[in-house]
């Protein structure tokens, strides 16, 4: 397939009066970012759309990347020609040509003069252009209802657009634009794609992850910090707080309510994510939960869990099932990397029945009894650690600092 | 010396020995382990899969790293027999297959199933229409190679992957895909393979590593139990140096794949020239097979002398396949493809490798011509004493 330039359609931010200035700058640097590679590409800006010229930069690479820009609803790759009803006719039969066609294949030409000094009328440059593609092509089938190939022609001043594909982007809101809200990570398939949802619904993240040396391990620790670079492809850059929590955690052993401890521990990190959040600006907690899936995301534990913070609790996968939230996870490519197996800090202590209907009477008696709890808590915040997280960091320096541990790339 | 024993044993890339000296001097820790060192070695074992699933186009989860084809072939076929063995006790492969193809079958013979062994034609080919007939309701699995390591014949798995899956889509389709690795483009699932195994040291790897592609969703019953490695399909201590080397030595062979396709085919092309125009010699392989195996026959000469006079005279070849090649048996390949007694004792294959330049081809027609000027005599006392 050749193409000249691609169109981007965006959704419904356009329609943001006031806001909509705002929204358009911000998806703008995201493509502009996206697009820093290729210094062939030039955007071409246009009322509602986009356009960019390719100048030789390969067209599947850039829609890839550009797949990942929210707020960006399709993409269609287009020819460009001169203006004349010939070299019209002529790209569309070579353009078409270009797609496989089978005895079933149906289409139609829906042409647009935008341009109204051209001599054809939009109705009359439809038949124009599709009789002799009916010609070329004896396998092609007119159909005026959703046709497999609903060639377009945009004819302007200048030059005229082909196009047939609409390939869908990402959708949502611009970057950031709907604030900023802290995200639980812990490492399973959920939370990234919770993370992933709220960033296309224009929420920044800053991801919080709760570690307990030595009961998990370091790798337990990369695999966050290359889920955290996995969404950094969307944003360019995240920052990760990496909270320590083994204190905290074994502070909940031997209380004698050990199938309460889970319920402690989520309300602890809440607390802990809430500090955080009030100290980076945050608005919001985002959570991986999905109602019923494990004992601490039956109804009445997220209703325990959920009053240890005073900030919005946003769960973008709560009504979803498991097999839908892992087709997205595998769509935005943090799936395989979810699924290694190491252990998070949830998994540890678990006891071998955990409530499914915590009491939010024990709960909170047995917190007041806790007296070291706020210090363990207010230490866990001061010891956490930040680091900023970029689609080109090294993950799993930490480890290989040691060059005895160097994974070296030229083996393979 | 001139190697031409391609087929049997490839020699390993320099990069490969030097990555697999390297790998096991410095990551000698079992990835089991939970210290760091033994992580670091989980760690590369997970990099070598994601590097050969990326040469195949399938998943890391789909490969299952293995000692090689003939565990590999033994572990798709009975582990998928075991594993299926409620839809049917019914497997279909040809007559021409690896032995360790084709005792598999005669194994699970022994076990009460029933197995089908396709014909194939004089150029070692299958019939569809044949295969197309055998497919049954209870059919578990069919094993069919991808080249044939005597012949070099080449088997439409494109066209046998279809015919199967619409005559029975329950049933596995199992490609041993040795010989054609590193000399033909791999499809595995435009052929709808389910199964595919491959050896290393057959595409310049490490010997005592192999790869078997499990397709997701397709469950083997473990034939060597006793650990959770390679997801339970495999127990044993990883071999990491093994893993990693053979990563390398398949994205080597992958890339370079076309370009060694295309100056093999001019090698061949020599070779079977050279070979036509020496009276008494009869071609068994031909323009369609594989480009890298030349196999003849020079009926009424036992193929050892052969292979002692060239080897005088600088060329190391081989009689039929490594695996069978003490047995002094007619080719049951050969036989398969209708070749007579005579032509089936005495073939001799040659199978050429990266390193081959024209000239050893050329050379090595000289050297056979002059060979076979000298044995004739032999041939024809022994062939009057008859």
């Amino acid at each position: 397939m050749t193409y000249d330039m691609l169109l981007l359609r965006f959704g419904e931010f356009t329609l943001k009066g006031k806001n909509r200035n705002r929204f358009e700058k911000s998806v703008l640097n995201h493509i502009r970012n996206v697009l820093k590679p290729y210094p062939g590409a030039k955007i071409l800006k246009e009322y509602g759309r986009l356009y960019i010229e390719l100048n030789g930069e390969p067209p599947e690479i850039l829609i890839h990347a550009l797949k990942k820009v929210f707020g960006l609803v399709s993409i269609s790759p287009v020819r460009v020609c001169p203006s004349e009803l010939d070299p019209i006719i002529a790209t569309a039969v070579e353009f078409v040509g270009q797609k496989e066609l089978t005895d079933t294949t149906t289409f139609k030409v829906n042409a647009r003069r935008v341009w109204k000094q051209f001599p054809h009328s939009s109705q009359e440059m439809n038949h124009l252009v599709g009789s002799p593609l009916l010609r070329t092509y004896p396998q092609l089938k007119v159909k005026v209802k959703k046709p497999d190939i609903e060639l377009r022609v945009e004819i302007r001043e200048n030059e005229t657009y082909l196009y047939y594909e609409v390939i869908p982007g990402a959708g949502g809101y611009p970057l950031g634009t709907n604030g900023k809200a802290m995200l639980l990570l812990s490492g399973g398939i959920d939370s990234p794609v919770a993370g992933w949802s709220a960033m296309r619904r224009g929420l920044e993240i800053e991801c919080v992850h709760f570690y307990s040396f030595p009961y998990t391990s370091q790798l337990a620790k990369e695999k966050v910090m290359e889920l955290t670079r996995l969404l950094s492809g969307y944003t360019g850059k995240i920052k990760l707080h990496l909270v320590p929590f083994t204190d905290v955690q074994t502070s909940f052993v031997g209380i004698g309510q050990d199938n309460l401890i889970i319920t402690f521990m989520r309300r602890a990190m809440l607390r802990i994510a809430s500090s955080l959040a009030e100290r980076e600006g945050a608005l919001a907690i985002v959570t991986g939960d999905s109602l019923g899936q494990v004992a601490s995301q039956t109804l009445p534990s997220m209703n325990v869990i959920g009053r240890a913070t005073e900030l919005p609790l946003l769960r973008p996968l709560v009504m979803m099932d498991k097999n839908d939230i892992i087709n997205i996870a595998m769509d935005i490519g943090t799936f395989e990397t979810s699924i290694l197996p190491y252990e998070d800090c949830c998994t540890l202590f678990v006891p071998k029945s955990p409530t499914t209907n915590p009491n939010l009477n024990i709960i909170e008696k047995v917190e007041a009894s806790l007296t070291r709890l706020p210090a363990l808590l207010q230490a866990a915040v001061e010891g956490t650690e930040t680091v900023i997280i970029t689609p080109d960091s090294k993950i799993g320096t930490m480890a290989e600092k040691n060059e005895e541990f160097t994974v070296n790339e030229d083996w393979f | 010396m001139i190697y031409w024993d391609h087929a049997a044993t490839t020699p390993p890339f320099d990069e490969v020995v030097d990555t697999m000296s390297e790998v096991m001097k410095k990551h000698y820790a079992n990835p089991s382990a939970l210290h760091r060192s033994g992580e670091a070695a989980a760690k590369l074992l997970r990099r070598a899969r994601e590097v050969c699933a990326a040469s195949l186009d399938v998943l890391p989860s789909e490969l299952v790293f293995t000692s090689g084809a003939t565990e590999g072939n033994n572990m798709a076929i009975k582990g998928s027999a075991m594993q299926y063995s409620s839809r049917g006790r019914h497997i279909i492969t040809t007559g021409t297959e690896h032995p360790s193809v084709y005792e598999c079958c005669k194994q699970l013979e022994s076990l009460g199933w029933e197995v089908t062994y396709l014909p194939v034609d004089a150029a070692g080919v299958v019939d569809l229409d044949v295969l197309k007939e055998a497919v049954r309701k209870d059919t578990v699995l069919v094993s069919i190679m991808h080249v044939n390591n005597e012949s070099g014949a080449i088997q439409p798995l494109a066209d046998i992957g279809r015919i199967v899956k619409e005559v029975n889509s329950r049933t596995l389709f199992h490609v041993d895909g040795v010989q054609g690795f590193g000399k033909l483009p791999v499809a595995i699932s435009e052929w709808q393979a389910d199964l595919y195994s491959l050896s290393a040291h057959k595409f310049n790897g490490p010997r005592g590593m192999g790869v078997l592609y499990v397709k997701q969703g397709v469950q083997l019953f473990p034939l060597i139990s006793g650990g959770s490695q390679e997801n339970g399909l495999r127990a044993g201590t990883e071999n990491v140096a093994g893993a990693v080397a053979m990563s390398k030595a398949m994205r080597l062979s992958q890339e370079r794949q076309p370009e060694l396709y295309a100056r093999m085919m001019e090698l061949r092309e020599l070779l079977f020239q050279g070979i036509r125009k020496i009276p008494g010699l009869v071609l068994n392989s031909n323009e369609l097979g594989a480009p890298h195996i030349i196999h003849f026959s020079y009926p009424g000469l036992r193929p050892e002398v052969m292979v002692h006079a060239l080897e005088e005279m600088g060329m190391l070849i081989s009689t039929k396949s490594a695996c069978s090649s003490k047995l002094s048996e007619p080719s049951r390949v050969l036989l398969a493809m209708g070749k007579s007694m005579e032509v089936a004792s005495s073939g001799i294959r040659i199978s050429l490798g990266k390193e081959h330049q024209l000239g050893d081809a050329a050379r090595f027609v000289e050297v056979l011509a002059n060979a076979c000027s000298k044995l004739r005599p032999i041939i024809e006392r022994e062939g009057n004493r008859r």
